[in-house]
C-alpha cells in the first residue's frame, strides 16, 4: 500500500488533466469562436461599385464617397456625448437607442450609427475621431446620378437587411445593396468584391500585424461597369412627356429585344433615395398610394389592352385558316351575337376585310373572326385553348423570363379559366361568352411592355428576342442565351404582312391619321379600354384609358413602341400622339412635330384623376 | 568511474530531452516579438536566454554524473545549511521584483535560491531518514524531520512565494513511504477538504455537513456501542477548523489571495478582471481543438493574450498550438517520467537514496498538479512554474539538478 499509493495519485491526476483537457478541447465549441473574437480583427475594404451607362455609352450612374459612423460596442469607453450628438445633429435619447441596438446585434461586430454623413460633418468629425474610442468612420461609396430620371429603371442601393445577411454569407450588417431595378438585378456584376485583411490582435487590441502572413487577405475587386439598353435621351424626353399623367412607356428595338426606354409616370428623381435624405424621401414616395411613383407601371401595370389586341386576334384567324384577307364582314354600328347588348362599334365604312378592319379598328368584324377561330373546334374548350397556345409564343401570359426586377404575368385565359368561372360542365358555355377577348378587353389583361413586346413581334414578322435591360459588360456585349435565341411564334411570317399593313394604314388613313411624322413611314394602332373603379364601394366606370402601339420605320423596324395613358380619354389623344413623337425623336433625333408636343406639354390629366377623389359626381370621357 | 555510461538511467534522461526541446520550441513560439526580428544572439529575447540555459546544463549534468556519488550523502548536511544561508541571506542582500524578494542579481544575471532549495532540502531530508537511529515512527524524529522542511519553507514563504512553499508539503509522499502513519495524510486530505468547502459553501453549512455525517455515522453503528464522546471531538475540531479557515481567509488572507480562490470556484466571473489569467488561458487552450493552430501560429499566443505565457502558463501555449494531441503528450511524458522515478526509486538499496526519490518525485508531482490545474482552470492561480518547460534559468537547472542526482545515485545504487 505505502508503495502504491503515489502511482495511484500520479494517474489519478493525469486522467482528470486529460478528462479536462478533452472538455476544453474537443467538447466546447465556445473557446474557438472567443479565440478568433479576441484575437483575430476582420476588416473590410469596399471596393468602387460599377458604372451604369447608357446604349450610346453616356455615364449615368457612378460614385461618390461616403462616411458612415460605426461602432464596436464592446470597444466603447465613455465619452463627451453632448459634444458627439452636437456634431451629428442627432438626439442623444437617438444616439443610446441605435448604440443599444447595435449591442444586441453583436457586441464584437461594427454597426452602423450614423449612416452618410455629409462632407463637413466628416471633415469636423475626423479631427475629433480620437476621442470617441469605439467609434470609427467607415468609406463607402454611394451612387452619384448623371441623370434625373430612368429611376425605375436604375433602382437604388441600400443598406442590406438583417435577413439576407442570415442568409448570404457575403454581407454584413451595414453593407450596401441594389435593392431594385438594375442594381438588384445585376447586384453581383456591380458590386465587385470586397476585400478583406485578418489582423492580428493583442491583448490591448492594438494590431500586431497580419494573421498567418496575410495568406487569407484578398483586395477588392471593382465592380464591373455596364452599359444598359436604355438610351437616355429618349428616356429623359418619354418621361417629360408624361409629365402630369399617369401611366407608361415602353420601347424596344425589334431586331435585338433591347429595351430603349422604360418609362413610368408619375416617377421621381433617383437622387432623392441617395444619402441620409434617402429614408424620409422613401417613406414619402411609399406612403404616396394615389400616385404611386414607386410602382412601375411599365412592369406592373396589367390594364386590358384594348384594340392594339385585335392584330392578334387577325393573325391567329389567318393562321388557323379560318379567314384569308379578302373575307369581309359587315358592322351595322355594331356586332349583334345575341346578347342583350350588342358589341357597339363607332362610324366606318361596312363591310370591310383585314386591311381596313385593323385601320379603322372595327369591333364587329374581329368579333366574327373571333368567334370563327373558336368554333372552328369541336368544343369551345378546344378553340379557346389553341387560341391560348398561340399568344403564348408571344410571349404573353406569362412572366418573359426578361432580366426586370419586377414584373406581371397579365392574363392570357384558357378553357380551364371560363370551365371555372362557368361551372362547366353544369353550365356550358360558348365562344360568344368569352367575345370581348376580340378586341381586347374581357379577360384579356397585358402589361405595357408586353404590349411593347407584342408589336416588336408583328414588327419582326413572328419572332422576337426576350426583352432586356443588360447591354454589354465591360464593354463586351452579352451572349446569354435567354436574350440572343430568337422566340418564334406560332404564327407563320406570311401572315404578318396584311396585318402590317392595316397597321400602316392606320396612320395614312385609320385612326392615327393626324399623327403622321414626316418622313418616317409609321405602322400603329390605337387602342380605348374601358375601366372601373370602386368608389365608395360601388363600381364606377372612369374615363377611358388611352392605349398606343407602333413601330418604324414600317419596312426596316428600328423601334416598337408602346404607350398606356391612364383616363387619356382615347388612343390617339394621349398615347398616340406621344408614341408617334418618341419615334421621331428615336428615329430624327429631332422633333418636326412641335404642334402635337406642345399640345402634350401642356395637357395635363391631373384634374382627370382628382375627380373620382372630389366625392362629387362626375361625368366620365369628357 | 568504474561504471560505463550505460549505467545511466537513459528513460528518465530521453524523458528530460524531449520535455526540455518541447518546452524550448513553446518558449520561442510564446515570446516571438511583435515587429521584432528573429535573433538568437538578442539576449534579451527569452528564446536565446533559454536556449543558453539549456547549453550551461548540459555542463552541470556532466559536472553532476562526474561527481563520486558518495558526495551527494556525504555532504547534504553542507549543501543545506548553504541553502537556508542563501535563502537568509536574501533578506539581506536579495533584490525585490514584482514584490517577492527572492532573487540574487549579480550582473545580468539573477538567481533564485528557492528552486535550488528543494534539491538541498530533498537531499537533507534523505539523510536524515536514512540514519540508522531514526524511527520516522517515533514522534521525536518527526518533529526533527518537520523541522528540516519547515525551515526552508517559512523562508520561502516570507519571500513571499506562497507557491513555492506550498511544494514542500509534498515531502509527505517520502515520509509516508518511509513509515510515518496514513493518519497524517489522511488529516491533510480532509483539511484540505474541508478547507475547500469552507470557502466554497460557507462555514455554516460545512458545520451542518459535518454534523449529518457525524449523526448518520454514529447511528449506522451504534450497535457496536460506540464513544458518543469521540464523534463529539472530532466534529468539534472539523466545525473549529472550518470556523477558523472562514476567519483567516476573511481577516489574514489579502484580497488578492481571496480573488485567486474565488475564481477557481466559480464565485467570480469578471472575466477582464481577477480572472483574466485563467480566462484567457482557457481560451487559448480551448480554441488549440484536436490537432492545434501550429507551431508558432497560434493567434492567443501571438496576441499575447495569456499573461506569463512563456513562464507559468507555457502549457496554453502548448494547447493552443499542438491541440489536444500535443497536451496529451506532454501529459504522458510527465506521467511517465514521474512512474519511472518511483520504479527506480523502489529498486534503490539504500535508503537515502530512495527517500531523495521520492522527494524527486515528489517536488515533481507538486509542481505538474498545481501549475497545469491552475492552467487549465480547476486549481486557484498560483505562480509556480512547469517543470522542465516553463522559462526560467534557475528553475531548469534547480529541476536538472534534482533529476540528475537521482540518476547519478541510481547508476550507484550497486556500490551499497
Amino acid at each position: 500500500m505505502r508503495k502504491l499509493l503515489l502511482y495511484i495519485i500520479i494517474l489519478t491526476t493525469g486522467i482528470i488533466f486529460l478528462a479536462r483537457l478533452f472538455y476544453l478541447q474537443i467538447m466546447d465549441d465556445s473557446f474557438t469562436v472567443r479565440s478568433q473574437d479576441n484575437a483575430i480583427e476582420v476588416v473590410y475594404d469596399y471596393p468602387q461599385r460599377g458604372y451604369i451607362s447608357d446604349r450610346n455609352g453616356k455615364l449615368m450612374v457612378s460614385n461618390q464617397p461616403s462616411y458612415d459612423v460605426m461602432a464596436i460596442p464592446r470597444n466603447l469607453k465613455p465619452f463627451d456625448t453632448t459634444e458627439f450628438c452636437e456634431i451629428l445633429s442627432i438626439e442623444p435619447e437617438e444616439l443610446g437607442r441605435r448604440l443599444d441596438k447595435a449591442k444586441i446585434y453583436s457586441p464584437i461586430l461594427p454597426s452602423v450609427i450614423i449612416p452618410q454623413l455629409t462632407k463637413s460633418e466628416y471633415a469636423y468629425l475626423q479631427e475629433k475621431m480620437r476621442k470617441y474610442e469605439g467609434f470609427y468612420i467607415q468609406k463607402r461609396s454611394l451612387r452619384d446620378y448623371q441623370v434625373d430620371h430612368s429611376a425605375n429603371v436604375l433602382g437604388y442601393i441600400t443598406q442590406v437587411n438583417q435577413k439576407k445577411v442570415n442568409d448570404d454569407p457575403y454581407y454584413i450588417s451595414g453593407d450596401l445593396i441594389g435593392r431594385s431595378g438594375v442594381e438588384s438585378v445585376y447586384e453581383e456584376l456591380l458590386r465587385g468584391e470586397k476585400g478583406v485583411k485578418y489582423i492580428q490582435k493583442d491583448r490591448f487590441n492594438r494590431d500586431i500585424g497580419p494573421y498567418k502572413d496575410g495568406i487569407y487577405d484578398t483586395l477588392p475587386t471593382k465592380g464591373k461597369d455596364i452599359n444598359i439598353t436604355l438610351d437616355a435621351e429618349l428616356q429623359a424626353y418619354g418621361e417629360k412627356l408624361m409629365e402630369n399623367k399617369r401611366g407608361g412607356i415602353v420601347a424596344i428595338e425589334p431586331e435585338s429585344g433591347e429595351i430603349l426606354s422604360l418609362v413610368t409616370a408619375p416617377n421621381y428623381d433617383p437622387a432623392l433615395l441617395v444619402g441620409r435624405k434617402r429614408s424620409p424621401n422613401y417613406t414619402k414616395l411609399y406612403y404616396d398610394s394615389i400616385a404611386n411613383p414607386l410602382y412601375d407601371r411599365g412592369l406592373l401595370a396589367e390594364y386590358p389592352p384594348g384594340s392594339p389586341f385585335k392584330t392578334l386576334t387577325g393573325l391567329i384567324a389567318l393562321q388557323e385558316g379560318v379567314i384569308d384577307t379578302e373575307d369581309r364582314f359587315s358592322c351595322n354600328n355594331g356586332y349583334n351575337y345575341g346578347a342583350r347588348r350588342p358589341l357597339g362599334c363607332h362610324a366606318h365604312p361596312s363591310p370591310l376585310d383585314l386591311v381596313p378592319g385593323i385601320a379603322h379598328s372595327c369591333n364587329s368584324y374581329f368579333a366574327q373572326v373571333y368567334r370563327k377561330t373558336i368554333e372552328k373546334y369541336p368544343t369551345p374548350q378546344e378553340g379557346m385553348d389553341t387560341w391560348n397556345k398561340h399568344l403564348q409564343s408571344f410571349g404573353l401570359g406569362q412572366f418573359m423570363g426578361n432580366d426586370l426586377s419586377t414584373g406581371r404575368p397579365g392574363k392570357i385565359p384558357d378553357a380551364d379559366y371560363y370551365n371555372r368561372i362557368y361551372n362547366y360542365p353544369t353550365y356550358k358555355w360558348y365562344s360568344t361568352a368569352t367575345i370581348s377577348n376580340a378586341i381586347g378587353q374581357g379577360e384579356v389583361l397585358m402589361t405595357p411592355i408586353q404590349l411593347a413586346n407584342m408589336t416588336a413581334t408583328i414588327a419582326n414578322r413572328g419572332w422576337y428576342y426576350t426583352p432586356h435591360i443588360l447591354k454589354a459588360v465591360e464593354g463586351d456585349p452579352i451572349k446569354e442565351e435567354q436574350f440572343t435565341v430568337k422566340n418564334i411564334t406560332t404564327v407563320d411570317p406570311k401572315h404578318f404582312d396584311p396585318v402590317v399593313e392595316g397597321m400602316h394604314q392606320v396612320y395614312k388613313s385609320g385612326t392615327a391619321r393626324t399623327l403622321q411624322i414626316p418622313g418616317i413611314e409609321i405602322a400603329g394602332k390605337t387602342g380605348t379600354a374601358e375601366n372601373f373603379a370602386k368608389i365608395d364601394g360601388k363600381r364606377t366606370q372612369l374615363t377611358d384609358h388611352s392605349i398606343f402601339v407602333a413601330f418604324a420605320p414600317v419596312d426596316n423596324p428600328k423601334i416598337a413602341i408602346a404607350v398606356f395613358v391612364e383616363n387619356g380619354y382615347w388612343g390617339s389623344r394621349y398615347a398616340g400622339r406621344i408614341a408617334s413623337l418618341m419615334v421621331e425623336k428615336y428615329i430624327k433625333k429631332e422633333i418636326t412635330r412641335t404642334d402635337m408636343e406642345d399640345w402634350i406639354l401642356s395637357h395635363s390629366l391631373e384634374e382627370e384623376y382628382a375627380k373620382p377623389l372630389s366625392g362629387e359626381p362626375f361625368i366620365i370621357n369628357r | 568511474m568504474s561504471k560505463s555510461v550505460a549505467g545511466f538511467d537513459w528513460i528518465t534522461i530521453l524523458i528530460y530531452l524531449l520535455l526540455v526541446g518541447f518546452g524550448w520550441a513553446n518558449i520561442y513560439s510564446a515570446s516571438l516579438g511583435s515587429g521584432t526580428p528573429i535573433d538568437f544572439f538578442n539576449m534579451d529575447a527569452p528564446y536565446s536566454r533559454q536556449a543558453l540555459f539549456i547549453v550551461l546544463s548540459i555542463f552541470l549534468i556532466i559536472l553532476i554524473l562526474s561527481i563520486e556519488a558518495k558526495f551527494y550523502q556525504r555532504f547534504s548536511s553542507v549543501i543545506y545549511t548553504i541553502s537556508l544561508l542563501s535563502l537568509a541571506g536574501l533578506f539581506v542582500f536579495g533584490s525585490t521584483i514584482a514584490g517577492q524578494t527572492a532573487w540574487y542579481q549579480i550582473g545580468p544575471v539573477s538567481i533564485q535560491p528557492a528552486e535550488f532549495a528543494k534539491a538541498a532540502t530533498a537531499l537533507a531530508v534523505a539523510k536524515y531518514l536514512s540514519g540508522i537511529q531514526t524511527n520516522i515512527k517515533d514522534f521525536k524524529h518527526q518533529l526533527r524531520v518537520f523541522l528540516i522542511i519547515a525551515l526552508p519553507m517559512i523562508l520561502v514563504l516570507l519571500q513571499p512565494d506562497a507557491g513555492s512553499a506550498m511544494v514542500y508539503f509534498s515531502f509527505a509522499f517520502a515520509l509516508y513511504r518511509e513509515g510515518l502513519h496514513f493518519a497524517y495524510l489522511l488529516l491533510g486530505f480532509f483539511a484540505a477538504i474541508l478547507f475547500v468547502a469552507t470557502l466554497a459553501f460557507g462555514p455554516l453549512w460545512v458545520i451542518g455537513g459535518v454534523l449529518l455525517i457525524a449523526i448518520i455515522v454514529y447511528l449506522k453503528n451504534r450497535k457496536r456501542r460506540p464513544n458518543i464522546l469521540k464523534y463529539l471531538f472530532f466534529a468539534a475540531v472539523a466545525v473549529g477548523f472550518s470556523l477558523s479557515v472562514n476567519y483567516v481567509f476573511e481577516n489574514v488572507f489579502k484580497q488578492h489571495h481571496r480573488d485567486r480562490f474565488n475564481i477557481v470556484l466559480g464565485k467570480e466571473v469578471d472575466s477582464r478582471g481577477i480572472g483574466y489569467n485563467t480566462n484567457q488561458s482557457e481560451i487559448a487552450i480551448g480554441s488549440g481543438g484536436l490537432f492545434g493552430k501550429g507551431w508558432t501560429e497560434g493567434t492567443q499566443t501571438k496576441g499575447h493574450f495569456v499573461p506569463e505565457q512563456h513562464t507559468d502558463y507555457i502549457f496554453s501555449t502548448v494547447g493552443e498550438e499542438w491541440g489536444f494531441l500535443g497536451s496529451t503528450f506532454i501529459l504522458a511524458l510527465f506521467v511517465l517520467l514521474m512512474l519511472r522515478l518511483l520504479y527506480m526509486a523502489e529498486r534503490q538499496r539504500s535508503t537515502f537514496n530512495r527517500v531523495y526519490g521520492y522527494g524527486v518525485i515528489g517536488i515533481i508531482f507538486m509542481h505538474f498538479l498545481v501549475n497545469i490545474g491552475m492552467v487549465i482552470g480547476i486549481f486557484p492561480t498560483v505562480g509556480i512554474p512547469l517543470p522542465l518547460l516553463s522559462y526560467g534559468g534557475s528553475g531548469l537547472w534547480a529541476f536538472t539538478i534534482l533529476l540528475f542526482i537521482f540518476i547519478k545515485l541510481d547508476s550507484d545504487r550497486m556500490s551499497f
